[in-house]
């Protein structure tokens, strides 16, 4: 039996869909980075709570707000502004003032996403647009990190939290001693390089002992980046061959110099470069799409990476070499174009 | 081969779409009553169209000729069915516009028996002109979906008289949902093997290697056990990954041989046929007969009976869905795979040669949101041509369509829709693609 009216609906092939669209990837990719978040807030106490909250808010408000001004439909559903936050939050230390933190959401989103088209047309990753930003309005505030696990955590805010904007925040450092008896510090990139003191690599990856810390573990992100990577919602190709770069660049210097160079086991659990590899340097929108281009973005950002630590001025190099990396990636794609089945010729076997 | 015979034989790149086959692979091929009416149209098939040799109001029989091949790229057509020739003109056709098909009313007390055949009485002593000029009589072209004259691919091309050392036969069916290759490979295995057999002599071919899916492997079985001892016929497995029966995918995965870019099978010593052609050449051909009816899978959520239904040639699709059920009253109806099929655009469509499928979904009226492309690389992940998609589609938005074919290869795509399938931005990129391709053609004869 036919119904006696039958609507045709016409439609061009293919007639089926994976299902899997972007608010999927997206949500995946927040699904993977809460754990870190979660992490970060157990670390750190009441301020990163704040701290993690505020830049969140930050992130969705300017992206909600530019797409208000700009007539376009509501863009939180995409999920994107959700993860530049959540990655925002986590490479600050979560004693940087509120203020502060809101200053690179909104840098983030404009400056980073907005500017450039939305989801889709950035050129470099958000997230480190922001954490560029802050990195260079106010160094002191974002190098200066409080130790992880302090006992009070969860009873008090770091009085560096809720400083006015634009004023100088108290110092941290002072506060740290007289109240929790512990010593802000320096990161253990920055001891590695300015006093050759490295810590143990395995505290680095598991957390067994590490008071001075800068985040979560890099087993936990490896963990997490690993998720994504079986649930094919980004590509292995970038964590794996930047982590590869990174480890062979950094071993040569350590073969010839183990007293003054850190070893590679330390060089990928320390600093940003786990959370860069897997989760920012793996921004799709600005990473190449070929194959080879992937490999050779990685490649680029693990030796850049490993450059800045041991020649640079600057202790950290994960962001500037990720940065870097986007800015190459047009013409990385250029340069690695796929070629097209049987354009090679002739037989294989 | 090395490493790939490891995994199994298969190409790089594709999709793994879910299959949806169990509701018609294990059910036996049916016939339907005739339908009141076919529609043949004399263009169903690439090349020249077909000449009518029937008159209106004349009466036809089953078998019988109703328009003689315009010249060696082209086939017979035969009446389907018995009846009377109501009328020769433009009807509509799955592909869109209207075309030139002979109208046939079937008499009601028509019968499934052919009424007209020619045995030939010196099959086994043919050479190979003569052998492929008996194809080229049975009508018969790729009913894989292509509908190319079969002859036509095993005559050697004017100046070339070297022959191909393989004859590939396309038992992939990896389109979802379809399954009447399946069928006819487990029902109708010894027609198979000899319509192999005769497209080997034709072509010159040396041996035949029969890719299956390894969803199949019954088909498989039963095809290796009935080989005769001097064939020179192998059957292989393959992944079952679409589009596995793409030619130059299927011949990669056996052979290991890249067909060129823009160029033939035949340039790595290679000719293709699909099984389900092979099995009817060994049906007809012996018997003198001519193509009238193919199987066709009937399959999709919209479908009451599903199933792989033998069908006259020229049937409507209004009428196969009477007899199977259509359930909704929102449908799109696509005829082939759900990959690579046409919608059609009414329900007095005809299945012709190439119509391996009548899939029926129902129209939820609500589309999917089209992001901007996130340089995600699923399409170039998925593209079994290495084509580059994401930059493609880019440059489609842009308008950039020479750009698309002179840099980006545009014209290797064969729109297989793999692309399409993986893009979480639900870009239409194929549709982009056919687009750019058609403008660039007639910027092409503009010129």
């Amino acid at each position: 039996m036919i119904p006696r009216k039958v609507h045709i609906a016409l439609k061009p092939s293919p007639h089926i869909h994976s299902g899997q669209d972007v608010v999927v990837i997206m949500r995946n990719v927040v699904l993977a980075l809460l754990p870190l978040n979660l992490w970060f807030v157990w670390q750190f106490g009441l301020s990163a709570i704040v701290h993690t909250l505020g830049v969140l808010l930050s992130c969705l408000l300017t992206e909600r707000i530019w797409a208000w001004a700009a007539g376009k439909p509501n863009p939180l559903g995409d999920w994107s502004a959700t993860i530049t936050g959540l990655l925002l939050a986590l490479t600050v230390p979560p004693s940087l003032p509120l203020w502060m933190g809101a200053v690179g959401g909104i840098v983030a989103i404009a400056l980073g996403k907005a500017f450039f088209g939305g989801l889709g047309f950035n050129v470099f990753n958000p997230a480190l647009v922001g954490r560029a930003f802050i990195q260079a309005a106010f160094p002191v505030a974002v190098n200066t990190w409080p130790p992880a696990w302090w006992e009070g955590r969860f009873a008090a805010f770091y009085p560096t939290t809720f400083t006015a904007p634009f004023m100088s925040p108290p110092d941290l450092g002072a506060w740290l001693a007289s109240a929790v008896d512990a010593v802000s510090g320096a990161t253990p990139l920055a001891r590695m390089k300015f006093a050759h003191d490295q810590q143990s690599a395995l505290d680095l990856w598991v957390f067994a002992d590490a008071s001075n810390v800068t985040g979560p573990p890099a087993l936990l992100i490896l963990l997490c980046g690993l998720y994504l990577a079986f649930r094919r919602m980004l590509d292995w190709r970038i964590p794996l061959s930047v982590m590869a770069s990174a480890a062979v660049f950094s071993a040569i210097f350590w073969l010839l110099d183990p007293g003054r160079h850190p070893d590679p086991l330390f060089v990928l659990a320390s600093g940003g470069l786990m959370l860069g590899a897997w989760f920012m340097a793996t921004d799709m929108v600005g990473s190449p799409v070929t194959p080879a281009g992937a490999v050779l973005y990685g490649i680029l950002i693990g030796v850049v990476t490993v450059v800045i630590r041991l020649f640079g001025g600057m202790a950290e190099g994960v962001m500037y070499a990720i940065l870097l990396g986007n800015a190459a990636t047009p013409l990385i794609e250029r340069i690695t174009q796929p070629r097209p089945f049987g354009s090679e010729g002739g037989r294989r076997s | 081969m090395g490493l790939m015979s490891l995994f199994g034989r298969t190409f790089r790149h594709g999709i793994h779409p879910p299959q949806n086959k169990d509701a018609t692979a294990g059910v036996p091929i049916r016939r339907l009553a005739f339908p009141p009416r076919l529609i043949v149209h004399l263009d169903q098939f690439i090349g020249r169209p077909a000449k009518p040799v029937v008159r209106k109001g004349q009466e036809v029989v089953r078998g019988q000729p109703i328009a003689e091949p315009n010249g060696f790229m082209s086939v017979p057509l035969f009446a389907p069915a018995t009846g009377r020739v109501r009328d020769i003109r433009l009807m509509p056709s799955a592909r869109g516009p209207r075309s030139m098909a002979i109208v046939i009313d079937v008499h009601e007390a028509s019968s499934q028996r052919v009424r007209w055949a020619r045995p030939p009485n010196d099959l086994e002593e043919m050479d190979r002109d003569a052998l492929i000029r008996a194809i080229q009589n049975t009508g018969l072209t790729g009913l894989g979906g292509a509908a190319f004259p079969m002859h036509v691919k095993y005559a050697s091309p004017p100046g070339d008289d070297t022959l191909p050392d393989t004859l590939v036969v396309n038992g992939a069916e990896c389109e979802p949902w379809l399954t009447a290759d399946h069928r006819v490979m487990l029902e109708q295995p010894e027609e198979l093997l000899r319509g192999i057999r005769y497209a080997l002599r034709a072509s010159g071919a040396k041996r035949a290697i029969v890719g299956i899916e390894d969803n199949k492997r019954d088909a498989a079985e039963v095809l290796r056990g009935r080989l005769e001892p001097d064939d020179p016929i192998r059957v292989e497995l393959v992944e079952t990954k679409y589009p596995q029966g793409a030619e130059k995918m299927l011949i990669y995965a056996l052979l290991g041989r890249r067909v060129p870019a823009g160029g033939l099978p035949r340039q790595v010593g290679v000719v293709v046929s699909n099984a389900g052609t092979l099995a009817q050449l060994g049906h007809l051909l012996p018997r003198g007969e001519g193509l009238i009816e193919r199987v066709v899978t009937v399959a999709g959520p919209g479908v009451e009976r599903p199933g792989n239904y033998r069908v006259p040639i020229g049937t409507p699709a209004r009428f196969i869905l009477e007899e199977a059920g259509l359930r909704t009253e929102n449908a799109e109806i696509i005829f082939g795979g759900p990959m690579m099929g046409l919608d059609v655009p009414e329900l007095d469509v005809p299945v012709t040669m190439g119509t391996s499928g009548v899939l029926v979904r129902e129209d939820t009226g609500s589309e999917r949101r089209i992001w901007p492309c996130i340089k995600c690389a699923r399409c170039v992940d998925a593209c079994p041509m290495f084509l580059n998609p994401s930059v493609l589609g880019q440059l489609a938005l842009a308008r950039r369509y020479e750009e698309m074919r002179e840099r980006y290869n545009l014209l290797d795509c064969f729109e297989c829709g793999c692309c399409t399938y993986v893009c979480p931005s639900n870009i239409p990129l194929v549709q982009h693609f056919r687009i750019a391709k058609a403008i660039n053609r007639e910027r092409a004869q503009a010129e």
